[in-house]
This record gives structure tokens, sequence and C-alpha cells, in this order.
């Protein structure tokens, strides 16, 4: 079908094909959820004052780092971030070898995308795991059986030497709930859209290394989970400012 | 019925390798944009923690994050998703009601969070 025939004997008003238009408009939805998480955390911080909430500050979040104990604030989610924007440039460098109509030079740059996509999720999961279980995996919040919102961090904990030469950790409290949960509801929802690319890049990786998209002669389906890519490193990109900086 | 073989507007953005030079030159100079900020951000964050400043201070520097943040958001948006390049039509109708409602929930929030927190000072 031409474009005259699909608008009625006109042309489209926003000159992209149907599929690069819907995946914009589903931008904007997933887009203005994310806006409407962040605002309700500035909501949140705005209403309840240091006191009452007990906002932890910014660049104290987390100030861990694989293989060493030493503080260092800001330097592993820096780690994070910078894995982020190389993987958009790698994935918008593949988008311009398909403008190219380069088979080999989209495997290469989608390849990349994919490993750091799993590179970031990986260090979620670090990061998570930290938090949770304490920067020597020594705490645990289940045996008292408290849940996720009831994270250690930021709370006080007291060792006592057990049997067997192993210390008994104790939480005697807890860290700001109400940070905590949007913590971990915000950047658990970050992650899983990650994920999702993840897995959307790999797809698609498969369908060009078959040579899919040479034989239909436009590499627009790479453009298009190449947004959505894009989209994801955009919201980290405020996630860090309004969780790490500010 | 499948949309996806209304080639032309698909096909617009083939180029030649000459023009592939320049586009990969504008994605490394938004690259070594994007990581300046990110750098720039960090330090800050590190050697000048919100504990050790005055309220003014820290509020120049949470306007600086922001504005630096909008900066970065701006490339990412205009750049790497290529909205830059798209027909303004199109441009505009992604941009608009989306800045708009995100102002006004800022708006919205801000005036009743503050109200909140004046409940909370005036219970304390």
């Amino acid at each position: 079908m031409d474009a005259s025939t699909a608008w009625g004997g006109g042309t489209s008003p926003f000159k992209v094909s149907y599929g690069k238009l819907m995946m914009w408009f589903f931008l904007v939805s997933d887009g203005l959820t994310f806006g409407g998480l962040l605002c309700a955390l500035g909501f949140a911080k705005f209403a309840n004052p240091e006191w009452v909430a007990g906002w932890p500050m910014g660049e104290e979040i987390f100030t861990h780092f694989p293989f060493t104990h030493a503080h260092l604030p800001l330097l592993y989610v820096a780690f994070m971030t910078f894995i982020l924007i190389v993987s958009s440039v790698t994935m918008v460098l593949a988008v311009e070898a398909g403008h190219r109509m380069d088979k080999r030079g989209v495997i290469k740059w989608l390849g990349l995308t994919v490993i750091g996509g799993f590179i970031f999720l990986g260090s979620q999961v670090w990061e998570w795991s930290t938090f949770i279980a304490g920067p020597d995996g020594d705490l645990s919040t289940w045996h008292d059986n408290a849940t996720l919102q009831h994270n250690v961090y930021g709370g006080e904990v007291i060792m006592t030497p057990g049997e067997h030469g192993h210390n008994h950790t104790e939480v005697v409290s807890y860290g700001p709930t109400l940070y905590a949960n949007f913590f971990f509801f915000i950047t658990g929802f970050h992650g899983f859209h990650v994920f999702t690319g993840v897995l959307f890049n790999l797809l698609v990786l498969r369908q060009v290394i078959r040579g899919v998209y040479h034989k239909r002669g436009h590499y627009e389906m790479v453009e298009k989970v190449g947004l959505y890519w894009h989209f994801v490193d955009l919201v980290w990109v405020f996630v860090f400012t309004f969780f790490y900086l500010v | 019925m499948l949309r996806d073989d209304i080639v032309e507007y698909s096909l617009d953005y083939h180029h030649s390798e000459e023009q592939g030079k320049v586009v990969r030159k504008k994605i490394w100079k938004v690259t070594a944009i994007l990581s300046v900020i990110t750098i720039i951000e960090v330090l800050v964050g590190a050697m000048l923690p919100k504990a050790e400043q005055t309220e003014m201070v820290w509020m120049l520097i949470k306007t600086g994050y922001i504005a630096l943040t909008a900066v970065k958001a701006g490339y990412i948006v205009m750049i790497f998703m290529h909205l830059g390049d798209e027909h303004k039509n199109l441009r505009y109708m992604i941009l608009v009601p989306y800045i708009i409602f995100i102002l006004y929930l800022i708006f919205i929030l801000y005036f009743e969070g503050s109200y909140v927190n004046d409940a909370w000072e005036f219970l304390k």
C-alpha cells in the first residue's frame, strides 16, 4: 500500500510510518507514568519535612563499590549512568548503520547495546542486594519476617558474638520507609523497562541476523526498539537526578 | 492491515556513506556533551555534599542539577531519538501536551505539598 491510499489521497501529517507513530504514542504515555511517579516523590518530599520522613541525602544514598569497603559516594551510580549512556550511543549507531543498510554494522552495535543492557541489569542487582543485605551481605531483613519496605538501609544494627564464631546481627531500627517505598518502586519499574528493552533488542537482533529487515528494504524496526531504549536511558537521567543528587 | 509496507516514510531516513559520517560525528559530539554533564553532576555531588551547604547554596545547586538534567533530556530526545529531525507536526504533538501536563502536575503538587508541609510545622 502506498501512503496516499492509506491517507485517503493525502499524505500523513506526521510523515512517519504507522509503527513509529504508535511507538511515540506509547512512549508519551509511559513518560507520563514515570513523570507521575517522580512527581509523587516530589510531593512526598515537599509535604513531609525532614523530621517526619527522615529523607536521606542524595549523595549519601549509595556509597559502596564492589571489591572495596571504601566510602565512595555516587561512584557506583555514576558507573551505572555511564553504562546506560554508552549503550544508548551504541543503539543510535545501530540505527545509523541501518539507514545505510549496513547489516554487519547493525549486528555489531545492536549486540553491544544488548551487552550494555545486561551489565546495567547486573549492576542494579548488586545495588539492590547491597541495599537489602548490607555491604557484606551479613544482614538479613528476613529473619524477623520484615519485608522489603523495611529496608535496613539507614537503620541501626547491633552485632553480638554468637556460637561457632558467627556474629549474630539484629536490626534495632529501620531506615526511612517512605523513601524506600519510592526508591524500590521507581528504580524497580525502571529496571523492568530495561529488562523488556533488552528482550526487544535481542528479538530484533535475531531478525537482523536472519536478514529479515534487509529483505524488507529498511531497518525501521531497529529504529523503533531504539526509541524505546533511548526512552529507558531518558528515564534513568531523571531517576539519577531525583534519587541520587537532589 | 499491514501498515509497515507504506515504505515511503520508512525509507525517508536512508542516507549514503558520506552523510553517515556527518551523522556519526554528531552522535559522538552529543556523547561527549552527555558524559561531561554527568561527570560535572557527580563531581558536584561528591565535593559539595548537602550537609555542608547553607540553604541558599543548596537551592542553587539543586536548581543547577535540574537544569543540567533538562539539557541532557533535550539532547537525548532531539538527537538520539531523532525528534529534532522529524516533521514539526509530530514534534509538537509529542512535546507540547506532555510538557504542559507535567508542568501543571509539578505546579499543583508543589502547591499542595507546601500546604501540607506548613501543617506539619504547625503541629510541631
